[in-house]
């Protein structure tokens, strides 16, 4: 799930669409695969030093198997609203975080004092925690074997870094797009931020990988608001661009100074939109917006420790368990439909080197031709699925999807880009909309809700128009459908074709005890669903 | 207050800088403000040290300990400022965090909404920190979390999941006008799950205290295992309008987004569900059921909250909502000052519902036919214009018939406003402080009773 915490805290919701933005076809996606290039930079010597240091006293504490990572998380944030500033703020975190495996059972310690003593006192946390939780034989961890990698090293492809941009640049660009949006008639409000992250991970573990990358994400938040001149209604356009594991120039590319004035013409057009009238319809739902719909329905049930369990008491289970009775015979929805997981796609907000096992990940398909073929996971959560992976003749292997959200924050399965593969014909948006009769076209992501099990959902949207007879007739408000989520799957009857694909993301969803908050991206079609519940969420009392 | 005696906890085998005393963290941020060569510096230090013990599948899972600081330094020239954080507390970590603010701020247009630094002021004497939590150890935390996990194995039947976060924080600030406040607290938070193995039942139970020492484990079992019991099995009723008991956590769930909705400047603005229609805002006007009243107040025993905001304005008692009444809404500093008005903002993340007389099985023997919930899940907002949230029922969700709790039934998805239900108020039972909100925060409200709550659809969920 996305997290509410976290979007109060930079006052923007979740993301946006690439209408605007240079979208990436699922042809020039493969072409990017990402790789670790010789000339990258090697790890530095001083952290190599800690993070030896912290393993030896892991070793010497008893620890069968352990990890350590050194990593400096900082961010950066350009807050406006209309045509003014309201905060830059630069964040800069650095630390250590050690976890070491006794007897089968985990445990962590993070500090932020880097010193060898520091470092040590972390790694003694981490073994005495261990030690108070020891595990009964049964239940110990198994961890599945991952060729070690001496010297890996990974940079987010990018051409601008973030944080060598002048911060006058940065609050220039914004303040001129509120002014364009400004300019249409009823938009009385524009809050926009750039949101900047740059992470330098250091990695080592007991089984000799050590790896060094850097991850840079960029995102500008962006909202238009009309407001009825008697204040009986206002509306808001938002999630304009999606964020990306990209450098400043994606920001840049998208033209927010250029395209201001349609979002908030699109603010504005809202307020005469026509209440929709509840029942059932055909969706065709564009790329901005089926992304958060995968991500919610599709890429959180298969992960495999909600499948198990282990994450009952909070973000919760999986409707797609026991795994046993699901894998290779469940129907998630038709023949045409394939769901990849990867962490290699340029741009996804997943994508990495290696994970924080030191696993480099694979492509795995998780639905294969609509039935369920796979789950995410980790080392410790490979060997769960070995009687799968046997019976289908693969390795068992973790997919590569461990990951910390920071140096404090122990790491655990985060889903990796979880993505739509295109179908076969080379179709549209628009042609799915021309071949369509009584429907809604949905564009932007807008509220989200789902069930602990990921049965029951029902979305909202950013733009609704009407469909009649393969046309758009007008822009329809207060539209949200309700699903379940096998129903809905199996309700896909088209798919756009790889010129369509397009990649959604967020930089918040939300996992864990404590709560971990990693960025997703899912990549996906417009897509047609037959005969969905509409309900109208425009109540007056 | 004075300091309190035991600083860290002996649980802990991570660096103890990351916990200072009233006085270390003053002494910490004079330097921090000596070093500034701007017109004007704020400075904000925090720190603190919390071990965690997390068990699924009635296995102890991943469990750790963090300690961790942080130093944020705002910089300003006149109207001109930026904001700059670090951890590194060296010499010249804290030197650079200094200059970096600075030069930013002098390159960042100029904020035309600034408001000069607050001098010193007054604040509530606010008792949060309690050795009891202090002091825990790994092994503790273990003890605690084996109350949950050795009765659900002895069952048999039953898979618990849980997780215990307890530790000990401060948080401090200081300005070159001589401001400084300085506030440490301890937290505790236990929540559980409790899942029948055939798959059809789960319960839910927590509870958060300062105090370690007030948190009943074995009750909160307890409390989980009947609930995933009693939620065996469930049948499927239609969607619809349902009067509904909501037990406390159900309430501070969807209650609590209304007090985040309570700005005043986006009601003047004509954005919120507080605009009036016309022009201008809908304080004074009756909003809800005269039975409710809501306010927030760091003093309060049930909520202990920090007792001064970002900007280190004190937090005191502020009545929202009185006999159903909109009061006041939150009005930040420059937005006070513009409306001729007092700030009042920031305080709302320890928000109290008073509660009334009622019990939970008055409320059950009064019902004809209703829904008893005891948790909302996945609450988003889905129309702004009336603060209308859905969500989903979660965890223990029974049908009321005839005045009795007759069977489990299966979880449903609402479509609904905290304003159009506490319009249809009908009981207030006890205040409970409850424990796991989505949005966290310290949080007291009551069970209620409540008629026509709109349910929109059935979710197979257990």
């Amino acid at each position: 799930m996305t997290n509410r915490r976290d979007f109060l805290k930079t006052g923007a919701a979740a993301s946006a669409l690439a209408l605007a933005g240079p979208a990436l076809t699922r042809a020039e996606a493969f072409a990017q695969r990402v790789d670790a290039a010789p000339e990258l930079p090697a790890m530095d010597p001083a952290t190599k030093e800690l993070l030896v240091e912290a393993l030896n006293a892991a070793k010497m504490g008893g620890a069968a198997f352990a990890d350590a990572r050194i990593g400096r998380y900082r961010n950066n944030f350009v807050v406006t609203r209309e045509k003014q500033i309201v905060n830059v703020v630069d964040t800069d975190t650095l630390g250590v975080g050690v976890r070491v495996l006794v007897n089968g059972t985990w445990g962590f310690g993070a500090s932020r004092d880097l010193t060898k003593a520091g470092v040590v006192a972390a790694t003694r946390e981490a073994l005495a925690i261990a030690k108070a939780n020891a595990l009964p034989a049964a239940d110990r961890v198994r961890l599945a074997a991952a060729t070690p990698t001496p010297d890996g090293r990974y940079v987010t492809p990018h051409r601008i870094d973030p944080f060598t941009v002048p911060i006058e640049e940065k609050a220039d660009l914004l303040i001129r797009a509120n002014t364009e949006a400004m300019k249409v008639n009823g938009v009385k409000f524009v809050n926009s931020n750039m949101f900047f992250v740059k992470e330098e991970k250091n990695y080592a573990n007991t089984e000799g990988t050590f790896t060094t990358q850097t991850v840079i994400r960029s995102w500008l938040p962006f909202a238009a608001t009309a407001v009825k001149p008697d204040f009986s209604d206002f509306q808001t356009r938002t999630n304009v661009i999606q964020p990306a594991a990209r450098g400043y120039e994606y920001l840049t590319d998208a033209k927010p100074v250029e395209n201001a004035q349609k979002w908030g013409e699109e603010a504005a057009e809202k307020l005469a939109a026509k209440p929709v009238e509840v029942g059932r319809y055909d969706l065709v739902l564009h790329p901005s917006h089926l992304w958060l719909t995968i991500h919610e329905s599709i890429a959180h049930p298969t992960e495999l420790d909600r499948a198990m369990g282990y994450e009952a008491n909070y973000a919760g289970t999986s409707f797609l368990a026991p795994p046993r009775e699901k894998l290779g015979k469940f129907r998630y929805g038709p023949s045409f439909m394939n769901i990849e997981g990867d962490r290699d796609q340029e741009g996804g907000c997943s994508t990495i080197g290696w994970d924080d096992d030191g696993v480099k990940p694979d492509r795995f398909l998780i639905i294969k031709n609509g039935v369920v073929n796979d789950y995410q996971t980790t080392r410790e959560q490979a060997p769960m699925l070995d009687w799968w992976y046997e019976s289908q003749k693969r390795p068992v292997r973790s997919h590569g999807c461990c990951h910390g959200d920071n140096w404090s924050s122990v790491q655990f399965q985060r889903m990796p880009n979880v993505s739509l593969l295109p179908g076969v014909k080379e179709q549209s948006y628009e042609d799915l909309i021309a071949a369509t009769d009584k429907g809604i076209a949905i564009i932007g992501d807008g509220s989200f809700s789902i069930d602990q099990q990921r049965y029951n959902a029902q979305f909202g949207g950013q733009l609704f128009y009407e469909i009649k007879g393969g046309k758009i007739v007008g822009q329809l408000k207060d539209v949200a459908y309700q699903m379940r989520t096998p129903d809905f799957w199996n309700a896909m009857d088209m798919i756009g074709g790889k010129k369509s694909y397009e990649m959604g993301a967020s930089f918040f969803d939300g996992k864990g005890q404590p709560g971990q908050v990693n960025a997703v991206s899912h990549g996906c079609v417009p897509s047609r669903f037959r005969n969905i519940n509409v309900i109208n969420t425009g109540r007056k009392a | 207050m004075s300091a309190p005696r035991s600083l860290f906890g002996k649980g802990s085998i991570i660096s103890p800088n990351d916990m200072m005393s009233r006085s270390e963290a003053q002494a910490f941020l004079e330097r921090v403000v000596k070093l500034s060569k701007a017109d004007t510096i704020g400075a904000q230090l925090g720190g603190g040290y919390n071990g965690n013990i997390r068990f699924a599948a009635n296995r102890i899972s991943t469990s750790g300990g963090v300690s961790n600081s942080q130093l944020v330094v705002q910089s300003g020239y006149g109207p001109k400022h930026a904001v700059v954080t670090t951890g590194d507390f060296s010499d010249a970590g804290i030197e650079r965090a200094v200059r970096q603010s600075e030069a930013i701020a002098r390159l960042v247009p100029d904020d035309p909404e600034n408001m000069p630094l607050l001098p010193p002021q007054q604040y509530n004497d606010v008792k949060a920190y309690f050795d009891s939590t202090a002091n825990l150890t790994p092994a503790d935390r273990a003890a605690a979390a084996h109350t949950a996990l050795d009765a659900a194995k002895a069952a048999g039947d039953l898979a618990a999941a849980g997780f215990i976060i307890a530790g000990s924080s401060y948080n401090a600030i200081a300005s070159n006008t001589g401001l400084y406040a300085y506030f440490p607290a301890t937290s505790a938070n236990y929540q559980l799950t409790v899942r029948t193995n055939d798959g059809t039942g789960s319960g839910w139970a927590a509870a958060d205290n300062p105090d370690w020492s007030q948190i009943d484990f074995k009750a909160v079992s307890d409390r989980a295992i009947q609930k995933a019991r009693a939620s065996r099995n469930p049948v499927a009723v239609e969607p619809g309008r349902y009067t509904v008991i909501l037990e406390p956590q159900a309430v501070g769930d969807l209650v609590q987004l209304l007090a985040f909705s309570l700005d005043a400047r986006s009601a003047d603005e004509g954005r919120s569900a507080f605009s009036k229609t016309g022009g201008g805002t809908r304080i004074g006007e009756k909003i809800v059921d005269s039975k409710v009243t809501l306010f927030s107040d760091p003093a309060d025993p049930q909520l202990r909250g920090q007792p001064w905001n970002g900007e280190g304005l004190p937090l005191n008692r502020e009545l929202w909502i009185e006999n159903g009444v909109l009061k006041q809404l939150a009005y930040s500093r420059f937005w006070a000052q513009k409306k001729n008005t007092r700030p009042n903002n920031g305080g709302l993340g320890a928000v109290k519902m008073i509660g009334g007389d009622a019990t939970t099985e008055q409320m059950i023997a009064s019902t004809p036919r209703g829904i008893l919930v005891t948790r909302l899940w996945y609450l988003r907002q889905v129309d702004p214009r009336t603060v209308l949230y859905t969500g989903l029922t979660r965890d223990g969700t029974f049908l009321i018939e005839n005045g009795k709790v007759t069977k489990a039934v299966k979880n449903l998805r609402f479509n609904e406003s905290p304003l159009f239900m506490l319009n249809n108020l009908e009981m207030i039972g006890r205040a409970e402080r409850v424990a796991g909100t989505e949005s966290g925060g310290n949080v007291v409200f009551p069970t209620i009773k409540v008629k026509d709550f709109n349910f929109t659809s059935l979710s197979d969920a257990v």
